[in-house]
This record gives structure tokens, sequence and C-alpha cells, in this order.
């Protein structure tokens, strides 16, 4: 379990994270969102010992973080960073050494690592020889070699093909099934929406929502309505409860406050017309993080 | 094993490995081969086929086996090869220009008795034959003169003998004549073995921290291991580093003395490198002064490195440390000829000096022993303090990207690592 309790962290004048509290039990993934310059990396960097807390107590079963768990810890930096001149097998065993592995079991470890991901040719070959989905591959075993208890991912999946990135999500939840706990960063929704039950979105270094995926979206309460039509139905721009109005190819896509006003609407639109498609949708991730988020960025 | 040992021998290996390093410790190598058999190298440009020969006319009729006696005397590396010719002038003149004979020496007489020479040869370029012939029949003249006075030839050579001057340090434990210069020696070579080691491995370090940094391994680093630990751990592998490459040039520059026969305990190589009278606490000072100016630059270094985002920068943010060894540098060799001056006293307690300059008053002066200890003592803490005020700005450093460069750069760090 770690466990981040009223924890701010000022740069002179500054606050970078303001009063943030959250638990993450073992055997979880947690979903940490936010804007660019919202205080994601600030946070990991606290939770690795790298920054210092201004106020506030990171514990990791208990204990204060620091060096004697950091072998414990695994990190994914959002800014990848290994050895351009030094072999893979070379630098990955380095690394997991300096987390406490033995070189023996790291090099045996990374073995199953380097086939799980179809790159054992690479094994001999320099990082820089490589391609940068290929590097992002290596990067990701130097997190988890050394079997991490808890996993931090910073944007684990951005420049990664559909391919690899499935193929990154497998190992993920594998991981995780395993027992590790795993706390990420990723600006692509839909990830988080498949991966995580629990999330917190930062804006400006504060939680803005945070909670169990599912209880978000409830509470959220708006709606998405999906109408395919030819026909004009710019009248329900006006309609009660419509809160946003977008058209598409096909035809519109409402936010609606709630549940109610879509039955409204589904009978406002009987005899205007042939409707192709008819959809009422939870609110994504996506809308709730441009809704909570967005409105200050725009 | 620990992990600072890991990163240690990590540091070590991949340094080692490099072409750059390969090459660099080739090229010194060479040049400790060529300065070590200058002398060797030198001979085989002066005589392509060992002596030269000279042949003489003796116009005089009598003077030749004196002239021989006095030219063999005089040459003591036995350079000439000297033959008396009874041909006539022109023949040994073609001789001459054929080749056959290296040049030609007429000893004449005239009228009056008085003893003149010639020497003729291809080129007069080379003083060295000409200085010889010469002084040979000078010596030969002195002695045909002198014997018609009727003096002795012992009376003559007491007379040209110089008298013996000698020289003696009365302060006591003051260096002797020999001492000192074996010392000066030491005190040059170590000077410049500082000079270079500290320029050569602290940019070396900051190199390797720039590097780690700008391709943000350095961020897995510091969070598997503290900044502290990695930073002595790359002091000492590159420390290690500097070792391995001394041995290999002091093993080459050895063996290649002990190899070549020229190299013998009169050549000046030798004479320059003995350094059998140098007491052994100036070798150990020079070793404390050597590792003490290494990790003062080192730390230095290290955290330099650690603000710079680029590696393009790592040159320009060490420039000032740069300078600051060349100025002690430059101070020890104007002292080197005078020892006791103020501003050499002065400057032996500034700790950015004291590597060199205490080194370079230990060697060549008398002085306390609580002297050389407080400017050990005054750069130890110096060290101490650079080192924990470097392990915050590394930490701090290691995080920062932008483009604040120089002190900048550093109060940013700072502001990062602190609690």
């Amino acid at each position: 379990m770690l466990t981040i309790e009223n924890v701010t962290k000022t740069f002179g004048s500054f606050t970078a994270v303001d009063n943030l509290n959250l638990q993450i039990p073992e055997r979880e993934m947690f979903g940490l969102l936010g804007a660019n310059g919202a205080g994601k990396t600030t946070t990991f960097r606290m939770i690795l010992g790298l920054l210092s807390l201004t106020d506030g107590h990171i514990t990791w079963k208990g204990k204060p973080v620091n060096y004697s768990i950091s072998e414990k810890i695994g990190y994914l930096p959002e800014e990848r960073g290994l050895y351009p001149k030094v072999k893979v097998s070379d630098q990955l065993v380095y690394l997991a050494r300096l987390k406490g592995m033995s070189k023996k079991e790291a090099e045996k470890e990374l073995m199953t690592w380097l086939e799980r991901f179809g790159i054992t040719d690479y094994k001999n070959k320099k990082v820089e020889e490589l391609s940068k989905g290929n590097q992002q591959k290596i990067q990701f075993i130097s997190a988890v070699l050394h079997k991490p208890e808890l996993l931090i991912l910073d944007e684990p999946f951005s420049g990664l093909d559909p391919v690899n990135v499935e193929l990154l999500k497998e190992a993920v939840i594998s991981l995780k099934n395993s027992g590790v706990s795993i706390v990420f960063s990723s600006h692509r929704m839909e990830h988080v929406e498949e991966l995580c039950e629990n999330l917190c979105i930062l804006q400006k270094g504060k939680p803005v929502v945070q909670g169990n995926l599912k209880d978000i979206k409830r509470s959220f309460g708006k709606k998405n309505v999906t109408v395919h039509s030819d026909d004009d139905l710019s009248f329900l721009k006006t309609h009660e409860g419509v809160v946003k109005w977008k058209e598409t190819n096909d035809g519109i896509r409402l936010q609606v406050a709630n549940e109610p006003v879509s039955q409204d609407i589904f009978r406002a639109l009987q005899g205007k017309g042939f409707i192709r498609k008819f959809e009422l949708e939870e609110p994504s991730l996506h809308d709730i993080f441009i809704e909570k988020v967005g409105a200050v960025y725009e | 094993m620990n992990k600072f040992w890991i990163m240690l021998f990590h540091t070590y290996k991949n340094k080692i490995a490099t072409k750059s390093f390969i090459i660099s410790t080739a090229i010194t190598v060479l040049l400790v081969l060529a300065v070590t058999n200058l002398q060797s190298i030198i001979s085989v440009f002066q005589s392509d086929d060992g002596k030269q020969q000279i042949a003489v006319i003796d116009e005089t009729g009598g003077l030749y086996p004196a002239f021989a006696k006095q030219l063999k005397a005089a040459d003591t590396d036995n350079d000439l090869q000297a033959m008396e010719t009874k041909e006539s002038e022109k023949d040994a003149v073609k001789r001459v220009k054929n080749g056959e004979w290296d040049g030609l020496f007429i000893i004449r007489q005239d009228q009056k008795g008085t003893i003149t020479g010639a020497y003729k040869a291809l080129t007069i370029s080379d003083e060295s034959a000409y200085k010889l012939l010469k002084q040979a029949l000078t010596q030969t003249k002195t002695a045909v003169e002198t014997a018609k006075l009727g003096i002795s030839a012992e009376k003559v050579s007491s007379l040209y003998t110089p008298p013996e001057v000698s020289k003696d340090a009365l302060e006591k434990g003051a260096k002797s004549e020999e001492e000192l210069g074996q010392v000066m020696g030491l005190v040059y070579i170590m000077l410049f073995v500082i000079y270079f080691s500290v320029i050569m491995y602290a940019s070396m370090i900051a190199m390797e921290v720039a590097t780690e940094k700008s391709s943000r391994v350095m961020e897995i680093l510091i969070s598997s291991m503290p900044p502290i630990q990695q930073m002595f751990a790359k002091l000492f592998g590159i420390a290690l580093v500097g070792i391995t490459q001394f041995a290999v040039l002091i093993a080459a520059g050895y063996l290649s003395l002990k190899l070549n026969p020229q190299n013998d305990a009169s050549s000046p190589i030798s004479a320059f490198l003995n350094f059998t009278d140098v007491p052994v606490s100036t070798i150990v000072y020079a070793v404390i002064f050597y590792l003490l100016g290494y990790f003062l630059y080192a730390t230095l270094a290290a955290f330099l490195g650690s603000v710079v985002s680029r590696i393009e920068d790592v040159q320009q943010t060490i420039q000032p440390m740069v300078f600051l060894v060349a100025a002690g540098f430059m101070i020890a060799m104007f002292g080197i000829g005078n020892p006791d001056a103020g501003f050499i006293t002065v400057t032996s307690y500034i700790p950015f000096f004291t590597p060199m300059i205490m080194f370079l008053r230990v060697g060549m002066l008398d002085i306390p022993f609580w002297q050389a200890a407080a400017g050990i003592a005054l750069t130890l803490v110096t060290i101490v303090i650079f080192a924990a005020v470097g392990a915050k700005i590394y930490k701090g450093g290691v995080l920062i990207y932008g483009n604040a460069s120089g002190f900048k750069a550093i109060k940013q760090a700072l502001r990062i690592s602190k609690k």
C-alpha cells in the first residue's frame, strides 16, 4: 500500500503539488491524470524520493520512502533515459544490479523479458542502434527487471505503435495480477479507462477528481447522446438540458445534464425524420477530463 | 556487491573500453618511448654510418701523431675517425667531393713556426667535427709551444685545470645541490602530471555526469542510489582509470629505459630521472598532493557537470575550473626557480593551488611540517565542503533541464534539492 498524505511541494513561490492525498493498494493500477505541468512528474519524483516534500508524508507499507526501499520501486521516466553507447544487456543488468539484484538473476530475468517482447536479437546491440519503439521496450524492461513491488510508469505508452501498446498493456496487466502496485500517468484517456480502477485528475497540483472510475462516471451525471440522421436536428441545440452540441459527419453528438433529458430528446425526435441511430452513453473519461481541466486551459 | 562498487567498476570498465581512452593512452606511450629513447633517436639522425671519416694532411711532417692523440682525447663520443693521408690536397678534395671521406683537415706551419689548420667538407653546418678538430689542434699547438719553452706537460695541465669550488647549504635539513637537482626533476614531472591529469580526468568526470544527465539515465540512477554515493563512485572510478593509465605509462617508460643500452646511468635522461637521492618523504608528499589535487578538482567537476543540460555546454561550464588549474600551474612554473618568494608562500595556502605549490615548497625548501600539514588540512576541508555542497547541487542539478547556466543553474539546483 502506497500512502500519500497531505503532500505539498513548492518551488519558491510556485506550488507544484497542493495537499495531495492518495492511497494505492497492492494489486492495483492507479491512474494519475492531468494536463501538462499539473504536477504528475513532481508527484512521481516525490514518491521516488528524488524530491523532498515541503509538507506531508509518503509511506510504502507504513515505512517512509527513502533509499532503503528504492530496490522495491521500478520507474519508467517520461523522458526516456538509457546509455546510448552501451549494449542493451550490459546496461539492463547494470541497472538491475544497482537495484540490488544479483548479476546471474538479472541475466536470467532479462532473457525472459527479451523473449516476451520478441527482441532477443537486440541483446548485444547498442541502444542508439535501436528504433524508438524498441528503445521504449528496453526502457520498460529497465523499470521492471528487478521485480519491483511498486511500479511507476510516466506515460508508458507514448510513442508506441498499436501492436506494441497492446504488448506493453498485457505486460502491465500481468504484473498487476502478480501483485505489483502500479501508478501510471497518461494523456491517453482510453488507456486509463481500460486499465485503472481508481484514478486522480490533477489540476495545477490539486486533485480535482479522485476515486473509483465507475463512481466518478456515475457522479458526473452527464451523459452523451449520439444521434445519426440526415435531417436537420439543429432544434435540439436549444432543447432544455442539452449542455453541449457538436455536429458530426453522421449527425450530432450531445452532452446532456442527466438521463431523463435523453428520454425527452428521444421523444422530441419522433416524427422529425428518419433516425438511423440513437444511443445513450456513459460519459467517457475524456469528457470528464475536458470538463474538469480543459475549461481552465481552453 | 555493494552498489557503490558496482557503479565504480561500471564507470571504470566503460571508460577503459572507449576508443578515445585507448588512443590517447597509446599516443602518450609513444611519447614516453620517444622521450626515454631520445639519445638513440638523436644519434640515428646525427651519423647514419657511425663515425665520420676525416682525412688529415700533415704538411708540417711531424705533428700528426700528437694531433691524433689529442683528437682522440677530445672526441669523447668517438664520433670522428682520423687518418693521415699522403695524397695531394687536390686529390684529397676530390675524394671528399666523391663522398669517400666526410672531411679533410690540413695542418700547416708557416716560416715563423705558427701552426694553422684548414677544414674542408661538403657542408660545414655540422659544427661538432670542426670544433673537435680545432680543439685538438689548439692542444697540439699548446704542447708544441710549451715544449719549446721548456715547460713540462704536467705543469701545463695543472695550469689549465680550473679550481674546485664546493657549495654547501648550512641550514640543517636544507637540500644538497645534488638532491635539489633531482628534486627539481621530480617537482617538474609532478607539476605536469597534476596539471594534465586534473584537466583531463576532471573534464572526463564532468563529461561522464553530463552524458548521463543528457541521456536522462540519471533519473533512474538517482532513484536507485543516493547522489553523494554516486558522485564518489564516479570519482573513484575515474581515479582508477587514471591509475591504470599511469601504470601503463610508467611501465612503458621503465622498460624502455632498462632495455635500451644507450640509456646507461651517464645519459642525460637517466640523470634527470634518477631519484635515488630524493627523500622518501618527498615521494609520499607527491602522492598526497596528487590525490588532493585530483579529488578537489574532480568534486568541482562532478557538480559542474551535473548542472549542464547539454554535452556541448560542458567545456564552457568547466572553463573557470580549467583557468584555476592553469593559474596554479603558471605560479608554480614561475616559482620553481625561486621557491622562497612571498607569492609562492601565500598561494601555497590557497586550496585551489595547494596541491601544486605546497608540493613545490615541500620539495624544494625545508619548510616546517606544520606548514605542509596546514596546507593539506585546508585542502581536505575544502574537498569535504565541496563534496557536501556538490552532492546537493548534484542531486538538484540532475533534475533541471533548461538553458540556465553557470551560477544561475547552481542556484536553481540548490533550491530544488533543499529541504
